[in-house]
């Protein structure tokens, strides 16, 4: 099979599966315990706290492990509005993103807060001119995500934070896309707290992190009980999923350089070979460095995605659109149409998203099944035939 | 190379054995759900566009997983509302009693299901219908009454064309539904024992008055008067989109005697009520017509007319009136209703129908 929805999720590196796997039935003891088992767990959290904390270039006190990007999301978004709505209540994030932050923003509008959603250029791009604008006197929190899911923009995230700061603004990042994939440094970037998650980088799913940074480090729980985390973050903790998403970090970090290099080469030669081959085919986001390595979003006019997703899946080749929902349709991506495609051309995008293992003999193979393809179902579509 | 077929998988009992059938017969089976429509109360919120796992998909997914088959989920969210929903709802406003489900099966299931199928490189859409394709000795398609008389779906498949037929199998037709029902605790599917789905699936309430006020907003048609056939006037009615002819119950008014909905008429906003033997009738006229067994319907020929999905059928015969028929039955058939089809049966197979007018 050809695994081209990175993005989504990925598989397990052999490394990190096999530091995690003492974890499950050797070291089982609870990291809260007295004796000396929960002291082998404690120690193994404590180890990937550093290791997160290295890729992060900051401090391990400001890494809080939870059970995913989604949940970094909700705690950042809910509990800051919760913490500074005495000083107002307006919030400020954007059209493109993700869907942990997008509806958790929603369900802050329901308790009565005020949310202004940024629009995009036509390339996914938040400009800071855009967020200093939108910025008011009551404005508690401003949420951009580092690079966005579907079409790999790469936002000027230290630039909107400096934006904040100025006026004296918490600024939060969902950077689940960006984390290990390109370098953030949050303490450098004003950035006051980051939302990542583990098994976007060859780690494991349902444990991720919330980088919290001084200016917020107030912040109150959202999961309340024991008092894990240093009290912000209750549950026993998930020792074999820490475990993983540590070692995961480390080896992100020594390879970020090699494989940011690698996977935009061959992400630009997909890209390239498409434009060049496939009529009618366009790219949605940006090209080049301000574009993630691994991503490639192409429209094909006159094409249905869904149609086109199920023939790569019977050629086993694995790619998504934006916007599969929990049912298994597609939607026309939030994104595409903020970027100023309209619904049609919306429908008519798929995103094939690279790991550190693809090859570029893949990528020539899956080229040729799209060309395949993609004549065929052009072959029976009328709007096409006009067209020619 | 085997035959690769799609089955519209709907997560019930039906469409679950036809795609376990198919597959024992050594078809290549894809299974595929089409997502049709929403309840805004399970949307996510997802830009206004959201999706719901609904429990359909549920079902079917783990009917696939356990019939080792791929499976996908088609959307056409729009189609329905455009094709299904939106017509359902013009004709109620014009005094019509719309069929959703003869909309849904020829824009949506086959229109639609069909074409994306054949993309994806299909030779044939299979359904979980209780109705039988055949082709006939004229080199015709049409499909035949499924062995269980009880639960013939053929009344809702009248207007589908000969290409349509010719692309589709309908695997469960030679079964009544406590075979299939047998089938399906035999292979194991989780679904053996589910209920059969009933009335419009797009209004979970049963409520279609107040699913109609819903989607009408502003426009739906406000109340009027109840009035004899002599325009005498009877009393408020609530709008025309609450009534059907024939219908008995619901009309709020105390008339001393049992009176029935005889007449709806939009320009005027009148429901026009009256006694049981006012619905009787022996015509009717029918349009926008669909041949199924034959080109054309024969003047000589008897046909057997049915004029809703739970009528038993009505001796009758027919004749052109331009691009339209009229049908005369044997005896008085009860409260002819336009906007539902009239499907005429030449024995077993249906011949074609049309849309009642009146």
């Amino acid at each position: 099979m050809i695994y081209l929805d990175n993005a989504a999720t990925t598989r397990i590196r052999q490394e990190v599966l096999g530091e995690m796997l003492p974890y499950f039935d050797q070291y089982y003891g609870n990291a809260s315990a007295v004796y000396s088992l929960g002291a082998k767990s404690r120690y193994a959290i404590d180890q990937a706290r550093d290791r997160a904390a290295a890729l992060l270039s900051t401090r391990p006190e400001r890494i809080f492990f939870t059970s995913g990007g989604s949940e970094s999301d909700n705690w950042a978004l809910i509990k800051i509005a919760e913490m500074l709505s005495h000083k107002g209540r307006h919030i400020i994030t954007t059209q493109i993103e993700h869907p942990a932050v997008l509806n958790t923003a929603r369900s802050l509008m329901e308790r009565g807060f005020e949310v202004t959603f940024l629009p995009v250029d036509s390339e996914g791009f938040v400009s800071p001119e855009a967020v200093r604008d939108a910025i008011r006197d009551d404005t508690i929190l401003v949420s951009v995500m580092t690079a966005n899911n579907e079409i790999g923009t790469i936002e000027p995230v230290a630039e909107i934070g400096e934006v904040c700061h100025e006026a004296g603004v918490l600024f939060h990042t969902d950077a689940v896309q960006a984390f290990g994939q390109i370098p953030m440094a949050p303490d450098r970037m004003n950035i006051d707290l980051l939302s990542a998650s583990a098994h976007k980088i060859y780690g494991p799913k349902g444990v991720g992190l919330l980088y919290i940074g001084p200016f917020a480090s107030h912040i109150g729980a959202l999961i309340h009980g024991g008092g894990q985390e240093k009290d912000k973050r209750s549950g026993t903790e998930n020792v074999p999923g820490i475990v993983g998403f540590g070692k995961a970090c480390e080896l992100a970090a020594a390879t970020i350089e090699k494989r940011m290099e690698a996977e935009s080469a061959l992400r630009d030669h997909l890209i390239g070979r498409i434009l060049d081959e496939i009529e009618y085919s366009s790219l949605n986001g940006p090209s080049g460095d301000k574009r993630l390595p691994g991503n490639i979003n192409i429209s094909f006019k006159y094409i249905e995605a869904e149609s086109l997703l199920i023939l790569l899946d019977q050629n086993d080749i694995a790619a998504s659109s934006g916007s599969a929902c929990s049912a298994g349709s597609i939607e026309p991506s939030h994104v595409l149409l903020a970027i100023g495609r309209d619904e049609e051309e919306a429908r008519e995008s798929i995103r094939m998203t690279l790991s550190d293992k693809t090859t570029l003999e893949e990528l020539d193979q899956t080229v040729e099944i799209l060309k395949k393809n993609i004549d065929m179902l052009r072959s029976s579509n009328i709007f096409y035939q006009a067209a020619k | 190379m085997k035959k690769k077929v799609v089955v519209g998988m709907s997560g019930g009992v039906d469409s679950s054995v036809a795609a376990y059938l198919l597959k024992k017969e050594g078809y290549q089976v894809i299974g595929v759900t089409m997502q049709i429509w929403q309840n805004p109360d399970q949307a996510c919120r997802l830009e206004e566009r959201g999706c719901c796992g609904l429990s359909a998909v549920e079902d079917a997914r783990r009917v696939a997983a356990i019939l080792d088959i791929p499976y996908y989920v088609m959307n056409f969210k729009d189609d329905f509302r455009k094709y299904v929903m939106d017509y359902f709802v013009n004709e109620y406003k014009n005094g019509r009693t719309p069929n959703p489900c003869i909309a849904c099966n020829r824009y949506i299931k086959w229109e639609g299901l069909l074409r994306r199928s054949l993309d994806i490189g299909a030779d044939y859409i299979a359904t979980g219908h209780y109705a039988r394709i055949v082709k006939l000795g004229n080199g015709r398609y049409a499909v035949k009454n499924s062995v269980t008389a009880d639960k013939d779906q053929t009344y809702v498949l009248y207007n589908l064309t000969q290409d349509q037929l010719s692309h589709t199998l309908m695997p469960i037709g030679d079964y009544d539904k406590p075979t299939v029902r047998r089938i399906a605790e035999e292979a194991h599917l989780p679904v053996a024992r589910k209920r059969d789905s009933e009335d419009i699936c797009f209004i979970t309430d049963g409520d279609t008055g107040a699913f109609l006020d819903r989607q009408l907003g502003n426009e739906a048609p406000g109340e009027g008067d109840y009035v004899d056939a002599s325009g005498n006037v009877l009393g408020r009615h609530r709008g025309i989109t609450h009534y059907t002819i024939g219908q008995r119950k619901g009309l709020g008014i105390a008339a001393g005697r049992r009176i029935f909905v005889r007449q709806i008429n939009p320009s005027t906003n009148e429901v026009v009520l009256g006694e049981n033997e006012d619905l009787f009738t022996d015509t009717l006229i029918a349009s926008d017509l669909s041949y199924m067994s034959e080109e054309r319907f024969s003047p000589e020929r008897t046909y057997i007319g049915k004029i809703r999905y739970s009528d038993k059928g009505t001796p009758c015969r027919v004749s052109y009136e331009g691009d339209r028929i009229r049908v005369l039955f044997e005896r008085k058939v009860r409260a002819v209703t336009p906007g539902q089809a009239l499907v005429l049966y030449d024995g077993d197979y249906v011949a074609g129908g049309g849309v009642i007018e009146g």
